[in-house]
């Protein structure tokens, strides 16, 4: 199986424990950078209601959806209750020369 | 032990799966008048109006059996016998119960001298509800709204949407008067106004009647309005019947006290039929009409109901979508003395507000789609904690405000 890198941005441009949307070929991805300066992506919209997460408040190892607060681990994609009971699927993330790379299937 | 829900909407379905969280595995029965297992009512104001068929669901039909969760849909409670620990329902059946949730939510607030049965004037509560509007909106039909508020707003929105025209009537003299800034409501309205509805405010009704083939709205300085539809959105009084039967104590819903517990030890009530102490606000009582609410308390009320005696300590939050904007307000602004805004970006900003000693007592945004969402959210972990954040620092938009909280 062959994995395709698609470069999000420069690894300086997310913040720590923060989150930003990055859109491709028609899909939309949220890209994290952790308290302990590790990189994760997901889907990028909330399972519940199609939100875009990169609109919500990263804390720790969750992200929380800006509109009704359904929370996921971005780290693994598990959906922590409700009102979000589907998880997010989650890609491999690479960091090369500064930038962020990241595997769509 | 056998454990009852009555009220199968969010607060209910969600107090009945947080049993199971938690690993509770006796009884649980869900009891709901409605003929739908639990769905979401936020969306029949918006989206969910314009033809969402079935409604939104709370969980999974299935998920229901999965958690060996019980649910009786159109059931009514007659009664609650406390000397036998039993919810007697509508037509005779008895369960009995070792512990009771009272989950029986709010009713919209009826206009005086209108008939329940009133086709061409209604109120918007449940699914029923909202499919009967919607059947009523037809492109250039004319929908008056009595009120607003939330409801009659988010309703006002949707049904331009749908190409009716609409005139709203509210008799203070602003709408969102209850618990929404001056400045936000006038972005509100002022949006509205460019989509068109007329608003129509500081004026009072004298009379709302059925007419052939519509309703007809009478003005006290003897104006008439000719409508289609009139939709009454006034706000809406808590189911409190069956626990004023049962001699519960009441106080603007039921009573309950800071873990939920009505007046009988094994009676809990949550949601919006309940009234509480609100301990970041010295503990004055409030009733919510809120999801997020019947959320919180829900759960709450799940671990209380299995000997937890855990306190509320959610801090009250509300949003509402009208158009491309999002509303969001936390905590509650009354008694503020200071107001700093924060702007973000175009067309966004929040109000966040400041007690006498310099406490965030409550923030209100407004902005195109989630532009609010992260600092209003910030913003209740900020009034959770008691902070006094610096004002001019609220008011900098260079300033995270996720710096303030670890401070």
């Amino acid at each position: 199986m062959s994995s395709n890198w698609v470069e999000v941005c420069a690894a300086e441009e997310i913040d720590e424990e923060d989150v930003i949307r990055f859109d491709h070929d028609g899909r939309t991805f949220a890209v994290y950078r952790s308290p302990e300066d590790e990189y994760f992506a997901t889907d990028g919209l909330c399972t519940h209601e199609q939100i875009h997460l990169a609109d919500g408040l990263v804390m720790d190892d969750i992200i929380e959806c800006p509109k009704h607060n359904g929370r996921f681990n971005y780290k693994t994609g598990q959906a922590k209750g409700a009102p979000v009971c589907v998880n997010l699927r989650t890609y491999p993330v690479k960091v090369e020369d500064g930038s962020v790379f990241i595997a769509i299937s | 032990m056998d454990i009852v829900i009555v009220g199968a909407g969010e607060c209910g379905a969600r107090a009945a799966f947080a049993l199971r969280e938690r690993g509770f595995a006796g009884k649980v029965t869900l009891i709901g008048a409605e003929p739908h297992p639990p769905y979401e009512r936020p969306p029949l104001s918006k989206d969910g109006l314009a033809g969402a068929e079935p409604p939104k669901y709370v969980a999974a039909v299935e998920r229901y059996a999965e958690a060996g969760i019980s649910v009786l849909t159109d059931a009514s409670v007659a009664s609650i016998d406390r000397e036998r620990k039993a919810v007697v329902l509508a037509g005779g059946g008895a369960i009995r119960y070792d512990r009771l949730l009272l989950a029986t939510g709010a009713r919209p607030r009826s206009f005086p001298g209108v008939s329940d049965d009133a086709r061409r004037i209604r109120m918007l509560r449940t699914h029923a509800d909202a499919a009967a509007i919607r059947s009523a909106l037809l492109p250039g039909s004319k929908l008056v709204i009595i009120g607003g508020g939330f409801i009659g707003l988010e309703l006002a929105a949707t049904a331009r949407k749908l190409g009716a025209e609409v005139v709203l009537i509210e008799g203070l003299a602003r709408v969102l008067s209850r618990g929404v800034p001056e400045e936000i409501a006038a972005v509100v309205a002022d949006r509205h106004r460019r989509e068109g509805v007329e608003i129509l405010c500081g004026v009072r009704i004298s009379e709302i009647h059925e007419d052939e083939g519509g309703a007809a709205v009478l003005l006290a300085d003897g104006g008439r309005i000719a409508a289609d539809l009139v939709v009454v959105g006034i706000g809406a009084v808590p189911n409190t019947e069956l626990a004023a039967a049962a001699g519960l104590a009441l106080d603007n819903g039921i009573a309950v006290d800071e873990t939920l517990r009505t007046s009988d030890p094994d009676i809990f009530a949550a949601g919006d039929c309940c009234s509480f102490p609100l301990s970041h606000y010295g503990g004055r009582r409030v009733r919510l009409e809120a999801w997020r609410n019947a959320q919180d308390q829900g759960t709450l009320a799940a671990a209380n109901l299995l000997g937890a005696a855990e306190p509320i300590t959610a801090v009250p939050w509300f949003w509402s979508d009208q158009y491309e904007l999002t509303l969001q307000i936390a905590g509650i602004a009354d008694g503020a003395e200071t107001t700093v805004r924060r702007e973000l970006g175009e067309d966004a900003f929040i109000l966040f507000h400041l007690d006498g000693n310099g406490r965030l007592i409550a923030a209100s945004g407004v902005g195109p789609g989630n532009a609010v969402a992260r600092d209003i959210r910030l913003a209740e972990m900020l009034i959770a904690a008691g902070a006094r954040p610096d004002p001019a620092a609220l008011a900098s938009p260079d300033t995270k405000l996720k710096k303030l909280l670890a401070a």
